[in-house]
Order: structure tokens, then C-alpha cells, then sequence
């Protein structure tokens, strides 16, 4: 989401407030532990916290507090083999619940609770081995005393305190540990001694997930809640001029229909009854400047901007000169839609406001903002907003916006009905409700020398900030450049080897809201940047593998994905009739990927058949995470790649529901192959770094098999 | 109306237009079965009418009063059908959201076809969307399902 190493930077803890060293978030001992280690009979049966993320019960379950988001990417089951590694518990035993929304649980390096920017096994990687060894130190120090034996003399295994062949398990000691100072110092093991860690482990959230028990957003019941549905405008920045509910408070089951800052919410005993009070409702809109929006327009108006340069984000050399110097320089134009993030679960929140605050049951992936939003809304402390975060059908990174879009909608229709009321988006919201990932629309110049290898590139981005105007534009925008516009192009690897290149940003404004989409940037900058190297290399008459790692130092870390998927794919060697290859590597997010595309051309349709993709992500927790993954971000890609585009027309999106914003089915399916390059490098994330190769593979892979270079998405031979 | 859901009987106050989907999440209390599209494009919402997968976003309550209705929760007792061991054993899931329809359609495609290839997979399965794109372990997990049931002798 964010170029994740930058935000580090303690400024931007600052800004956001909470933030702080490693240790401090790891501990709230004292309120916890003294309220739950009371010495009494009643007590001794309750579940035991030797710190914010364990507890520990008598009955020997271990439950993690899992401080992320769980929305398919697998933090379920893997972050708690992270605690469970140094913890030395039985991991048959480990339950896991989502932890409250609480200063404890921020982001080491974001300093607010969230999940967000494939940050979240290395952000809590040593946080978490740290809680658990703490935690296996005061277990140890407890089972010590009650053995009556030198805690150096006892040693922690699969949940027993061992003495010799003595034992005492971790449920009948937490009690006692608890009371015990936390060690000012652990040591951590070393990796040569994981045991969890490194081993591929089936998930734990499977079982609820397979038998309808999980529970997401839009499954929570609470006493006496109704359910709304929100008409909004149709245009972007329309607002309500006015409304009749006469007819919608006809429809049986509805109960109200009341004006909010977003629209008029339709109040009904069900959905069903919301939804068709929804379609009765008579409401006139005042549709403001957006209504002569199109998409049309606003390509062209990003071309005349593309024919100037913007504001520098990276340069070196005279590329001016270079260009104008060189002969036959190439020059092309790359084009990428909005996009909706289309998650399964469609938008919801459940409010409930009491007298002592208030209560919010949702899917997010922002309990940090939603928890400040929500405290400034109804003017109460950031602790008396309640976040219960359930499941979240999906994330994509819809479900963090920064002024807490839907959670914010459904506050109001809580405070102004007076009820306990959960608000739920329709697919069709969803899809023309905005919060899209940005259109962008890429120009790109480059001049070759005598070797074929580039000697100057000129790259100017158009398309909006998804940063500018939010809480996070201060921090986070520099000089007026919005670095998840340019991530991705303005650090392409390719530069460091071009005497002369300039990548240089527009950001125009317009009333179509956008937030990052899965890889943010890197999802345009990849197939821009990949495509157009693919280009140079084929100007060049050279071997798009070898040009690409000509261009590429020796020893980095895309070198080594590029020849591990190459090498597995079979690069250069015959492919049936009619098929072709395509590839691509790209950095995000700290991991690094290569994908390999096998497609053929069916119906005047790009197929794909096979995907090789390697990746090199560091450390890796659990194999089958990292595989999950990568299958994932492949398919979000190729989704977009193949399929995915929102367009408006008179300032509305023109698209519905997934009949015509379609996503990949099962038949389209090609066969995904996961290679880990084996890695002790910086650990970087999984959830978005597959997807941003995907688009550019096929696309040069449809070049390879036609001729035909296709420069927007999605991708469209006739 | 009278709904047979899971084998067990519900008097539902509904009106004649609303989807049996609602009536199971918002007044049975039954919210396994999930609301992707609200228009079958998805099969979030499939369910069971007699043995076979239908969506139930469009489906009326009204049209399947009295008939067998079997939703996720009422695939097994305690998730031991063929299909969701296999998809525990192939760890299929990742947000989980489209997973009920994804099993109901998988229970019923093995108990048509208990040896599907994987053409007969593609065309059965393709009405259900995934978002996180399980769709490979899907494949593995339908053939292990055919398998486990084969196996065990497992009756639908």
C-alpha cells in the first residue's frame, strides 16, 4: 500500500501520533495482568494475558490476539506460528481472535492499527518473537519455582515446562506467571532453530470457513438492529437536493428513511425491505461539477498533459539532448482504467451508540482511522469507540479509506435514527460507489545505442494522487509528488543502467474518489515499465530475458527470480503451436517477482495457459502462505488484465455488477506454478507483490505470439 | 410460509418477491449462505433446492416453500462431507467469502458426477466467483473430494 520502508521514519510516526519502540508496544502488563491474576478460585479458571497478545487458559488453550486483519492473505495462521515459535506451545492448541482496536496493537512502523501494504509479517516479525519469548520466559520462571528448580535448569516444550523429566503444562502455570515481572531482555532463537517457522502449515480459519460459521461484517446480529441501504449520488460529488420517502415507507418492513452527509438511508426490519424501500425512494440531486465527467474526456485531457513534463520525481543526464541526438527513438503512450475493488464481501458496518460510546462491527482494514473518525463524529475518546473487527470478505484495500468512508456512513445512520443499524452496500454501490484504483495514462520516450541497450528513457505519468486531500497527504506527499503514483517507475531497477532518464508526475484533480487497489502503483508501473523494456528489447532484436538481465545488476535480487522462474518456465525452449511466452519482474512491497506467461490466442482472445512465477521475499513463515499468494495476486492481475475497467459517462460509472465488470472464472484458470527463490535477505510481504508482473507477462507474451503490442488495459486485440 | 431448511420446518413472515436468501440470513438467521451480486452472477448465495445447487438471490421464497433446502450449515453435522474435508485438507480458503457457494456447488457437482475431469469442474464451477482466486486448490480439492467420498462411500 505504502512504500512500506519510508514510513518508518520516525516523522511519520510522529504525524500519526502513537507509534513507538518495539518493547512498549508489546506490553500493557499491568492492567491487564493484575486484573486478570487476582489469586482467587474464581480467577484461576479465567484465560491468563502475559501480554497483549497471548492468553493463555486453564484448559491449555493458547489464544493469539491477532492485532492485523484477517481477509484471506493468511495472518490467521501465519502470524501466530511467529508467537507460537518462541511461545513453545503446543500448536494444536493455538485459537486466534482479532484483537481490539487498541494503541497496543499499532503498526510498528505505521504507529496506527491496520493492515495495509503487505507490511504485516515483517512489521510484527520480531514484535511477536519477542511477546512470545516473553511470555515462554515467565512460564518458564513460574514452572521453575513450582519444581523448585533453577529456571536455567528448565527448559519450555510443546506447552510443559520441563525440569528432567518433570513437567508442568502452560495452563496450570499462567496464572502464576502472570504475576511475575516481564524479563527486560530475551533472546531470540536463531533461524537455524525454528521449528514452525519455515514449515508449511494448513490454516487455521479453514474448518469455520468451510461450514458457514465464520463471521463477516455482514453476518453480525446484535438485539434490535435494523438494517439500512443508502441511496448516494449517481454523479461524483452530487449531493441530495431532496427527497420524498412516501413511497419507500410503504414498502412493508421499512421503518425510516433519513438524511445523511452521503445520501438518504433507507431503514428496514431486513435488507430485502431497505433494499426496495431504496428503489421507491423519489430523491432529486444536485449534481455539481461532475456531471459532464467521462472517461473519454479525461484521456484526452491527460494526453495534453503527457505532451509536457511534470513535476521530476527522478533524473539524471540531459535526456532532452539524448533523445534528440539519438536516431529511431520510440516513443509510446500506456493507458490503465479505474478499477473497483470488487471485493466478494460487498461493504457493510453494523453501529450501535450508547450512552458510555460506541460499538462498531466491521470488516476493516483501518481500525486505527475508523477508531479516530469515529471519536471525532460523536465527539467521545478514541478508547470509547469499540472496534470489533470480524472477517473480512476481501480487503484489496477497499476496506482502508482514510476518512473511513463506510464506517463514517454507517455512524451517521446509527446517530441519526437513534438505532442499532447495520448498513450494507449492494454489489451495484459497490461497483459505481468510487474509491477506485486511479486511471493513469503513461508516456514513455527512449533512445537506444549502438548495443541496443537504452541509453535514454523519458517517463511522465498522469493520474490522480490517491494521497492528496487525505489526513496522510502532510506525511506522505513530498514536493508535491504523490510517491504512490511513481512507485515502481521513478525506482525502476532498469534506471541505474540509462546515462539520461526523467520519470516525472502529473496529478490532475477530479471529483471520482480513488484509494490504492492491490500493489497501489506498482499495479500501472509494472505494466508500463515491463511492457516498455519489452519493447526496447524487441527494437533491439534482442532476447527480452537477456536484455532484461543485461540491464539488471548481477547480484540483485530480481536477477535471481528472473533466471528461477526463467529456468522453471523452460525459457527458449519449443511451446505447443500457437502458444507463446511473455515475462516480467517487478519489486513491491520489499519482495521481488518474476512471472513467465504462457498464452495463445483463442476467439481474437489473449488465453492464458501457464504461469511460472518465482518470488523472493526474504524469510519466508509458511510456504503455503507465500504460494496462496502469489496464486492470488495473479489472479487479481489477471482479472484486470483480461477483464477489469470502469468507465463513466455524464459523470456516472457505467458499469454495475459483475456481468459487466466481469473477474476471472475457474475455466479461465491457467496453471499457476510458485517457486521460492531460497532467501535470507529482508523480509518483505506476499498479498500485493504477485499481482503487478501479471498484466505486462501477458501483454508481451501477446506480443510474442502476434506481433501485436497492446498498451492498455485490459488488454484487447480487436 | 413454510421453509424446510436443514431438515427442520420455519414459518416465515416474508413477503412474495423476497429472495430466499434474505429469508435465510435476515429472518431464518441461517448467514453461511452469502450475498455476493444479487443477481446469480456469482453463486455466493447457492443453496440446495432437492439435491441441486440453485441461487438463491433470485430465487423467491415463495417458489420453494415446502421443498428440501439445504444450506452450508446443513451439509454435514460438524464439516466431515467429502467436499469440506477436502478443501481443509487442500487449504483451499483465503477470506473465505464465497466458500459456501463454492462447497455447495462441489457437493453437488460430485454427487452428479462422483469421477468430474476437469472440463466437467470448469463448467460446473465457473458460476462461482473468487475473488482471492482459490481457483487451482478448487480444482485439487474437487478431484480429493471425488476421491474421499469414493472412498468412504459417502452418500449425499
Amino acid at each position: 500500500m505504502w512504500r512500506d520502508r519510508d514510513l518508518a521514519a520516525p516523522s511519520r510516526r510522529a504525524f500519526l501520533k502513537t507509534g513507538g519502540a518495539l518493547v512498549i508496544a508489546c506490553f500493557v502488563p499491568f492492567a491487564i495482568r493484575r486484573a486478570l491474576a487476582e489469586d482467587t478460585p474464581a480467577a484461576a479458571k479465567k484465560p491468563v494475558s502475559p501480554n497483549a497478545f497471548i492468553r493463555i487458559a486453564p484448559d491449555e488453550s493458547v489464544t493469539i490476539l491477532l492485532k492485523h486483519s484477517e481477509m484471506g492473505q493468511g495472518v490467521w495462521t501465519s502470524i501466530p506460528m511467529v508467537v507460537a515459535e518462541e511461545l513453545g506451545c503446543d500448536w494444536s492448541r493455538v485459537r486466534v481472535e482479532h484483537a481490539p482496536a487498541a494503541p497496543e496493537y499499532a503498526h510498528t512502523a505505521f504507529g496506527m492499527q491496520m493492515t495495509g501494504g503487505s507490511t504485516s509479517t515483517w512489521e510484527s516479525f520480531d514484535q511477536l518473537r519477542t511477546a512470545g519469548a516473553m511470555a515462554r520466559e515467565m512460564l518458564v520462571a513460574a514452572g521453575a519455582k513450582k519444581l523448585g528448580a533453577a529456571p536455567g535448569d528448565c527448559r519450555a516444550e510443546n506447552g510443559y515446562v520441563m525440569h528432567g523429566e518433570r513437567k508442568l503444562s502452560y495452563g496450570s502455570l499462567a496464572a502464576a506467571a502472570a504475576k511475575l515481572p516481564a524479563p527486560a531482555e530475551v533472546k531470540l532463537k536463531d533461524a537455524s532453530a525454528w521449528t514452525l517457522i519455515g514449515k508449511p502449515t494448513r490454516r487455521l480459519d479453514s474448518k469455520a470457513k468451510v461450514t458457514g460459521t465464520a463471521e463477516y461484517g455482514i453476518d453480525v446480529k446484535r438485539p434490535d438492529m435494523v438494517v439500512a441501504v443508502v441511496a448516494r449520488s449517481p454523479v461524483f460529488g452530487g449531493k441530495v437536493q431532496r427527497f420524498d420517502a412516501t413511497k419507500a415507507k410503504a414498502v412493508p418492513g421499512v421503518i425510516d428513511a433519513v438524511e445523511i452527509p452521503s445520501g438518504v438511508a433507507v431503514v428496514g426490519r431486513h435488507f430485502w425491505a431497505a433494499k426496495q424501500g431504496r428503489a421507491a425512494l423519489v430523491a432529486e440531486w444536485d449534481d455539481g461539477a461532475g456531471k459532464s465527467l467521462s472517461t473519454a474526456g479525461m484521456r484526452e485531457d491527460y494526453r495534453k498533459l503527457a505532451a509536457t513534463p511534470g513535476k521530476t520525481a527522478k533524473s539524471a543526464g540531459d535526456v532532452d539532448a539524448a533523445l534528440k541526438g539519438a536516431p529511431g527513438a520510440i516513443e509510446a503512450e500506456y493507458e490503465v482504467p479505474f478499477l473497483a475493488h470488487a471485493p466478494m464481501e460487498p461493504l457493510n458496518c453494523t453501529v450501535s451508540i450508547g450512552k458510555d460510546g460506541c460499538d462498531v462491527w466491521t470488516g476493516t482494514q483501518f481500525q486505527g482511522v475508523d477508531q479516530r473518525v469515529v471519536s471525532e463524529m460523536l465527539g467521545i475518546k478514541p478508547e470509547q469507540v469499540r472496534i470489533h473487527t470480524t472477517f473480512l470478505g476481501g480487503g484489496f484495500g477497499r476496506r482502508a479509506t482514510p476518512n473511513s468512508d463506510f464506517v463514517s456512513e454507517a455512524v451517521a445512520v446509527a446517530k441519526a435514527t437513534g438505532k442499532t443499524v447495520k448498513v450494507v452496500w449492494t454489489r451495484e454501490d459497490d461497483i459505481r460507489g468510487g474509491y477506485y484504483r486511479p486511471m493513469w495514462l503513461s508516456r514513455l520516450r527512449a533512445a537506444l545505442g549502438e548495443d541496443g541497450k537504452p541509453v535514454a528513457w523519458s517517463h511522465t505519468i498522469v493520474g490522480q494522487s490517491i494521497l492528496a486531500g487525505t489526513p496522510f497527504e502532510a506525511a506522505m506527499v513530498k514536493d508535491g509528488l504523490d510517491g504512490t503514483s511513481i512507485e515502481g517507475a521513478a525506482d525502476s531497477p532498469y534506471l541505474a543502467a540509462i546515462p539520461a532518464h526523467r520519470v516525472d508526475l502529473h496529478s490532475p484533480q477530479s471529483p471520482v474518489t480513488v484509494l490504492w487497489w492491490r500493489s497501489v502503483g506498482h499495479s500501472h508501473t509494472a505494466f508500463v515499465v515491463e511492457s516498455f523494456i519489452d519493447e526496447l528489447a524487441a527494437a533491439a532484436k534482442q532476447d527480452p530475458l537477456e536484455y532484461r538481465r543485461a540491464l539488471l545488476p548481477k547480484d540483485s535480487r530480481e536477477r535471481r527470480a528472473l533466471d528461477l522462474a526463467a529456468e522453471k518456465f523452460g525459457w527458449g525452449k519449443p511451446l505447443p503451436k500457437g502458444h507463446a511466452a511473455g515475462l516480467a519482474v517487478h519489486e513491491s512491497f520489499g519482495s521481488f517477482v518474476a512471472q513467465v506467461a504462457e498464452v495463445s490466442i483463442e476467439d481474437n482472445k489473449p488465453r492464458v495457459h501457464r504461469v511460472v512465477c518465482a518470488i523472493d521475499c526474504g524469510p519466508v513463515v509458511n510456504p503455503l502462505t507465500v504460494e496462496a499468494q502469489m496464486q492470488s495476486g495473479i489472479v487479481f492481475g489477471l482479472s484486470a488484465a483480461l477483464h477489469g475497467e470502469i468507465t463513466l459517462k455524464d459523470g456516472r460509472t457505467e458499469q454495475s455488477n459483475f456481468h459487466d465488470y466481469p473477474a476471472l472464472r475457474l475455466a479461465e484458470m491457467p496453471n499457476i506454478e510458485v517457486h521460492i527463490v531460497p532467501s535470507t535477505d529482508k523480509m518483505g510481504g506476499c498479498g500485493e507483490p504477485g499481482t503487478p508482473p501479471i498484466a505486462p507477462a501477458v501483454a508481451n507474451a501477446v506480443f510474442a505470439a502476434t506481433g501485436k503490442r497492446l498498451r492498455q488495459l485490459p488488454l484487447r486485440l480487436a | 410460509m413454510e421453509l424446510l431448511v436443514n431438515g427442520q420446518k420455519h414459518q416465515v413472515d416474508a413477503p412474495a418477491d423476497m429472495p430466499l436468501l434474505w429469508v435465510l440470513r435476515d429472518l431464518i438467521g441461517l448467514t453461511g449462505t452469502k450475498f455476493g451480486c444479487g443477481m446469480a452472477q456469482c453463486g455466493a448465495c447457492t443453496v440446495h433446492l432437492e439435491g441441486q445447487p440453485i441461487r438463491s438471490c433470485v430465487t423467491p421464497a415463495s417458489a420453494v416453500a415446502g421443498k428440501a433446502i439445504t444450506t452450508i450449515e446443513g451439509l454435514s453435522k460438524d464439516g466431515t462431507h467429502p467436499v469440506q474435508l477436502a478443501w481443509q485438507e487442500v487449504d483451499v480458503v483465503q477470506c473465505g467469502y464465497c466458500q459456501s457457494g463454492q462447497v455447495m456447488a462441489a457437493a453437488a457437482l460430485i454427487k452428479n458426477n462422483p469421477a468430474p475431469s476437469d472440463a466437467d469442474i470448469d463448467t460446473a464451477m465457473s458460476g462461482n466467483l473468487c475473488r482471492c482466486g482459490t481457483y487451482q486448490r478448487i480444482r485439487t480439492a474437487v478431484h480429493r473430494a471425488a476421491a474421499l467420498a469414493k472412498e468412504s462411500g459417502h452418500v449425499a
